[in-house]
C-alpha cells in the first residue's frame, strides 16, 4: 500500500476512540436504551402493529460508523393507516 | 484543614505511580507538607518508586485494624522536608480495607498535611471504591492510545457519579515527534472525547525509568523534562497558571511554521 494513500495512525486512532465511546457510554445506560426502545415502539404502533416483546435494538458497525440496528416484527397494518391515506388521497 | 486528591486511570501501566511520587515530591519541594498513601493493596510499589522500600515496618492495614499508631506507620523522606509515605500492605488483599474506613483515615491525614495524594490502583472495583473514598478532587491519568483513553473514560464516568465535579486530566508520555508525523493522537483529539480540564502533559522521557531504577523521583532531576512537567502540574494544582510546555512541539509542524511567521 502506498504510503501517500494510507490515512495516519493517529487519525486511525482517534476514529476508532470516537466510535468505542459512543458505544460505551451507550451500553453503559441500560435504562437510557429502555426508554429509547419504548418510545420508538410507541411511534412504530401508531402505524402498524408491533409484537412489543420481540424488539431488538442494538449498536452495530457500518462502514465504521456506529448504528443503531432495529428489528420489529410487524403483525398488521392498521387499517386506519390506510383510510387516513386514501382520505388524504381524496382531498388531493 | 489540608486537602486530598486521587491519581486514578482505570488501566495499569499509565504511570499512576510515577505520577504520584512526583506530583507529591514536588509540592514537598514548594515547602508543603505532603503524605502519600498507597491504595493499591496487595500489589504496592509506590515504595519502591520512591526509594523507600527498605524503612517499611508498618502499613496501611495495620493502622486501619489497629495494630499501629498512624504516625507510626509513616515514613519520612529524607530528600525532601515534609515528604511522607503510607504504604500499601503486599500480603492482604483490596477486601481488608473498606471505604469508609479509607475516608476516616484520609480525614485524619488531612488534619496534619497539607496534601494527601492517593495512589488508586488499577481497575475500577473495590480499590478503586477504597482508593477515591476520601478524596476532595480526582486526576485522571491516561496515555495518548486507544485503550488507555477509553479506560479514563469509564473512570471519568464513575468518578462524576460517585460525586467528583471536575476531574483534572494528566496526559503522560506524550512523543511530540510521533504527534507531528500523526503517528499519535494529540492533546486536543483527547481533549474532546474526554471533555475535562487539562492539568499537565508529560512527554515521554528516559529519565523516567532511570529515576525509577534508583528509587529517585525525577523531579529532583532538574534536566528531565517529565521531571519539569510533574513540577508545572504541582504549581497548577495549588492554583498558578503555568503555561503548558512544549506545545509548539505537541501541535505539529503546522504549529510550528505557524508559530514561526508570527501567526500566533
Amino acid at each position: 500500500m502506498s504510503p501517500f494513500r494510507r490515512s495516519k495512525s493517529g487519525d486511525v486512532a482517534r476514529e476508532r476512540l470516537r466510535v468505542v465511546l459512543m458505544q460505551d457510554r451507550i451500553s453503559l445506560a441500560p435504562q437510557l436504551m429502555e426508554r429509547m426502545k419504548e418510545d420508538l415502539v410507541d411511534v412504530i404502533s401508531r402505524y402498524v402493529d408491533v409484537d412489543r416483546g420481540k424488539i431488538e435494538v442494538e449498536w452495530r458497525r457500518a462502514d465504521g460508523e456506529p448504528a443503531l440496528v432495529a428489528n420489529i416484527p410487524v403483525r398488521s397494518v392498521r387499517r386506519s393507516v390506510a383510510s387516513d391515506d386514501r382520505a388524504s388521497n381524496r382531498a388531493l | 484543614m489540608g486537602e486530598s486528591l486521587v491519581i486514578t486511570s482505570g488501566k495499569g501501566g499509565v504511570g499512576k505511580t510515577t505520577a504520584t511520587a512526583n506530583i507529591g515530591a514536588a509540592l514537598a519541594m514548594m515547602n508543603q507538607k505532603v503524605v502519600l498513601v498507597d491504595a493499591d493493596i496487595g500489589l504496592r510499589n509506590l515504595d519502591v518508586v520512591m526509594g523507600l522500600e527498605n524503612r517499611i515496618v508498618y502499613d496501611l492495614v495495620d493502622v486501619v485494624e489497629g495494630f499501629c499508631k498512624l504516625k507510626q506507620a509513616l515514613i519520612k523522606d529524607k530528600r525532601v522536608e515534609g515528604l511522607h509515605l503510607l504504604p500499601a500492605a503486599q500480603t492482604r488483599e483490596k477486601t481488608a480495607v473498606t471505604p469508609e474506613q479509607m475516608k476516616n483515615l484520609v480525614g485524619q491525614l488531612k488534619e496534619e498535611f497539607d496534601y494527601v495524594i492517593v495512589d488508586c490502583p488499577a481497575g475500577i472495583e473495590q480499590g478503586f471504591r477504597n482508593a477515591v473514598a476520601g478524596a476532595d478532587r480526582a486526576i485522571v491519568i491516561t496515555t495518548p492510545d486507544v485503550s488507555s483513553v477509553r479506560d479514563a473514560d469509564r473512570v471519568i464516568g464513575l468518578l462524576e457519579s460517585s460525586g467528583f465535579e471536575r476531574p483534572l486530566l494528566i496526559v503522560n508520555r506524550i512523543k511530540p515527534k510521533m504527534v507531528d508525523r500523526g503517528d499519535m493522537m494529540d492533546i486536543g483529539d483527547i481533549l474532546d472525547v474526554l471533555a475535562i480540564d487539562l492539568v499537565g502533559v508529560v512527554p515521554e522521557d528516559e529519565a523516567i525509568l532511570v529515576s525509577t531504577n534508583r528509587g529517585e523521583p525525577a523531579v529532583f532531576n532538574g534536566s528531565s523534562r517529565a521531571g519539569q512537567a510533574f513540577r508545572n502540574i504541582a504549581r497548577r494544582l495549588r492554583g498558578e497558571e503555568v503555561p503548558f510546555m512544549n506545545l509548539a512541539e505537541v501541535q505539529g509542524l503546522w504549529g510550528r511554521l505557524r508559530k514561526f511567521v508570527g501567526l500566533e
